[in-house]
C-alpha cells in the first residue's frame, strides 16, 4: 500500500543505449540549467524548503483513495510542485523524487533515470507550467482559472509524460508505437483525472488557507517565458509526434505483415529451420563455450569467495567467544 | 509512529555491506548501464550477469528470497513490451486466432521480450542489493565522490531526512480522515468519487502546507547554526587500495563480458 509501482517509471533494460544518452543529455541540459536559475533567483533558505518539498511529495504519494475494482487514485505532484514552487525549483524536487525513486526504491530503472527525468522532471514540469499559465492569463486571476488551471496542467503533465514514455520505448524498438503510444495515453489519459482531481483538492485547500502561495503576481514566476515556450513547443511536439508514430506505415502493415510471415511460414516451413541456425553457427559456438569457460571460472570464484567468507564468519564467533 | 519500515537498508555482516560506497556505486551504475547495452539474444551472457547478480545477492546475506521477491516489481511494466511478440518480424513460432484476425508469435519477437525481461530482472537484482547493503550516508557520500552537484547531493540528505517526518505526517492525516469515515468491508466507500478525490487533494495540501512552514524552521535553525547557503561536509575518506583493485576487476569484467556480447551477438 505504501508505494505501489507506477506505471510511468520505466524500468532498467526497456530502453536502447542511443535512447539513455539522448534522455540523459536532454534532463541533464536541462537540470544544471534549473541549479542556475534556482542560485540566482531564489535565496539560500529555499534549500531547505526544497528538500522538505520533495520529502512532502513522496509523502504525498501516500496519499490514496479507491476509485473502483480495488484499483486508487493518487498523486504524483509535478503539477503541484510547478504551481506552488515555480518551474526552475520543482525541475529540482522532481529531479530528486525521481532519483530517490530509482535509487533507494527501484520505482523506475537506475539507468533509465535519465529518461523517467526527462519525461516527469523536465516534460511533466514544463507542460504543466505552460497549461496553468495560460490558463492563469486567461482568467485573469479569478479562482476558476487556479483551479481548472491547476486540474489541466496535472492531467497534462501526467499524459504528456506518458506520451513521452511510450515514443522513448517505441523508439527503443521495445514497444511497437502504433500499440505502445495509444494504450499508454488511454492508460494515463485515465490516471491523469485522478491526479488532476487531488491537484485541485489540494489547490482549494491551500488557496483557502496561504492565499498567498498561489497569488500569480508572484516572484518565482520570474522568467518563465523560455519555460512557457519550451513547455508549449514540448506539448506540440509530442502531441504531433505520437499519433503520426502511431500511423507510420511500418505500424499499419502490422496485419498485412502478419499474414505475409503466415504466408511464408507456411510455404517454406522446411527451410526456415537450416536458414535460420546455419550462419554464423561456428561464430556463437565458439562464443556460447567461451562464455561457459568464463560463466564457470566466476562461479567457481563466487563459490570458492562465498565459502571462504561463510568460513571465517563461523570461525570468527567462536574464537572471540571462547 | 516511525515508519523506518521505508527506509530498504537492511543491515548485514556481509563483504557487499562492507564494500567502499563509492566502489559499489559505480559498479552498480556499470552493471546496470552494461546490462542496458548488451544486445538482444546474448543468452550466454545473460546468465553469466545473472550468475553475478545472484553472487552479489548471495554475498550480500540479504537472502535469496529477499532480493528475488522483490525482483519482481518492475514485471508489471512488461506489458508494454509483449506487442513485440507479434509485431517483430520473424519465423512464425504458433499463432492465435482471435475472431477473424490471426495473431502470429514470432520467435524473433519472443526471443527480443525474453531479452528485454531478462535484462529488466537481473537489472533490478543489483539496483536492490545496492539499495538494501548501502546505508544513506553512505549513498550520500558516494554521490558526492562521483562529483553530483553540492545542491543535489544536499537536497537529496534534506529530502531523506525529512522524509520519514512527512510520511508519519501523511499517515497521521489518513488516520485522521478514516476515523472520521465509516467504512464496512465489502461495500461500496461513501461519497461520490469527486468528493473522495477533494478530501485526498485536501490532505495533500496540508501536507505541502505543512512541509512549507517546516521548511521556513528548518531554515531558520540552520541559519542559527551558521547557515549561508552552503552547506560544509567533510572531506571524503581516502579510497583503500583493495577498494581500488576491485572497482578496477568489476570494471574490466563487465567492460570485458559486453564487448564479448556486442563481438558475437550485436
Amino acid at each position: 500500500m505504501l508505494r505501489s509501482p507506477q506505471a510511468m517509471h520505466i524500468p532498467d533494460g526497456f530502453l536502447s543505449g542511443l535512447v539513455l544518452a539522448v534522455c540523459w543529455a536532454i534532463s541533464g541540459l536541462v537540470i544544471v540549467y534549473a541549479f542556475v536559475r534556482v542560485k540566482r533567483d531564489m535565496d539560500e533558505r529555499k534549500v531547505p524548503l526544497m528538500g522538505v518539498v520533495a520529502a512532502a511529495i513522496f509523502a504525498g504519494q501516500m496519499l490514496n483513495f479507491p476509485v473502483a475494482a480495488g484499483t486508487s487514485g493518487h498523486l504524483l505532484g509535478a503539477a503541484l510542485a510547478t504551481i506552488l514552487l515555480g518551474p526552475w525549483a520543482a525541475v529540482l524536487v522532481m529531479t530528486i523524487v525521481a532519483g530517490a525513486q530509482a535509487l533507494i526504491f527501484q520505482d523506475g530503472g537506475i539507468v533509465a533515470l535519465g529518461a523517467n527525468l526527462l519525461n516527469m522532471a523536465v516534460s511533466g514540469v514544463f507542460v504543466s507550467y505552460t497549461v496553468y499559465r495560460a490558463v492563469q492569463r486567461f482568467s485573469n486571476g479569478a479562482k476558476w482559472g487556479l483551479l481548472g488551471g491547476g486540474f489541466l496542467a496535472a492531467w497534462t503533465s501526467i499524459f504528456i509524460a506518458s506520451l513521452a514514455a511510450a515514443l522513448q520505448l517505441a523508439f527503443s524498438g521495445t514497444s511497437p508505437a502504433n500499440l505502445g503510444v495509444p494504450a499508454m495515453a488511454l492508460v494515463h489519459s485515465v490516471i491523469g483525472i485522478g491526479e488532476g482531481l487531488i491537484t485541485v483538492g489540494a489547490l482549494t485547500f491551500v488557496y483557502a488557507v496561504r492565499p498567498d502561495l498561489v497569488k500569480t503576481t508572484d516572484q518565482k514566476q520570474i522568467g518563465g517565458r523560455v519555460v512557457w515556450i519550451v513547455g508549449l513547443l514540448l506539448a506540440l511536439a509530442l502531441a504531433v509526434a505520437s499519433p503520426l508514430a502511431s500511423t507510420n506505415p511500418d505500424g499499419l502493415e502490422f496485419v498485412a505483415e502478419q499474414q505475409g510471415f503466415l504466408d511464408k511460414a507456411q510455404a517454406n516451413s522446411y527451410e526456415i529451420i537450416p536458414d535460420y541456425a546455419m550462419p554464423g553457427m561456428a561464430d556463437e559456438s565458439a562464443a556460447t563455450v567461451a562464455a561457459g569457460i568464463v560463466g564457470v571460472i566466476i562461479v567457481f570464484g563466487v563459490a570458492t569467495g562465498v565459502a571462504f567468507l561463510r568460513r571465517t564468519r563461523v570461525t570468527a564467533p567462536t574464537s572471540s567467544g571462547s | 509512529m516511525h515508519i523506518h519500515f521505508l527506509d530498504p537498508y537492511r543491515d548485514r555482516p556481509s563483504l557487499i555491506h562492507a564494500l567502499d560506497p563509492r566502489v559499489k556505486f559505480v559498479l552498480t551504475l556499470a552493471f546496470v548501464l552494461t546490462m542496458a547495452l548488451l544486445p538482444v539474444g546474448a543468452w550466454p551472457i545473460y546468465v553469466l550477469m545473472l550468475t553475478l547478480s545472484l553472487s552479489l545477492t548471495v554475498l550480500s546475506e540479504l537472502g535469496l528470497k529477499y532480493v528475488l521477491k522483490r525482483s519482481l516489481l518492475a514485471l508489471p511494466f512488461v506489458l508494454a513490451a509483449v506487442p513485440l511478440l507479434f509485431t517483430v518480424p520473424g519465423p512464425a513460432l504458433l499463432t492465435l486466432p482471435i475472431g477473424s484476425l490471426s495473431l502470429t508469435v514470432t520467435a524473433t519477437g519472443l526471443e527480443r521480450l525474453l531479452s528485454i525481461m531478462f535484462k529488466s530482472w537481473v537489472s533490478v537484482q543489483v539496483a536492490l542489493v545496492f539499495a538494501a547493503a548501502t546505508s544513506f550516508p553512505d549513498m550520500l557520500l558516494a554521490m558526492r565522490a562521483v562529483k553530483l552537484p553540492r545542491l543535489i547531493v544536499s537536497l537529496f540528505g534534506l529530502m531523506w531526512r525529512y522524509m520519514f517526518v512527512l510520511a508519519d505526517e501523511a499517515i497521521r492525516l489518513m488516520r485522521a480522515r478514516s476515523a472520521r469515515s465509516g467504512a464496512i468491508e465489502g461495500l461500496q466507500p461513501g461519497g461520490s468519487i469527486l468528493w473522495r478525490a477533494k478530501v485526498t487533494g485536501g490532505l495533500a495540501g496540508n501536507l505541502f502546507i505543512r512541509s512549507l512552514d517546516r521548511g521556513e524552521r528548518i531554515y531558520a535553525a540552520m541559519a542559527a547554526r551558521g547557515y549561508d547557503g552552503e552547506i560544509r561536509s567533510f572531506p571524503l575518506p581516502p579510497i583503500t587500495s583493495t577498494s581500488w583493485i576491485t572497482l578496477l576487476c568489476g570494471l574490466i569484467l563487465l567492460v570485458g563480458l559486453l564487448l564479448f556480447a556486442l563481438l558475437f551477438w550485436a
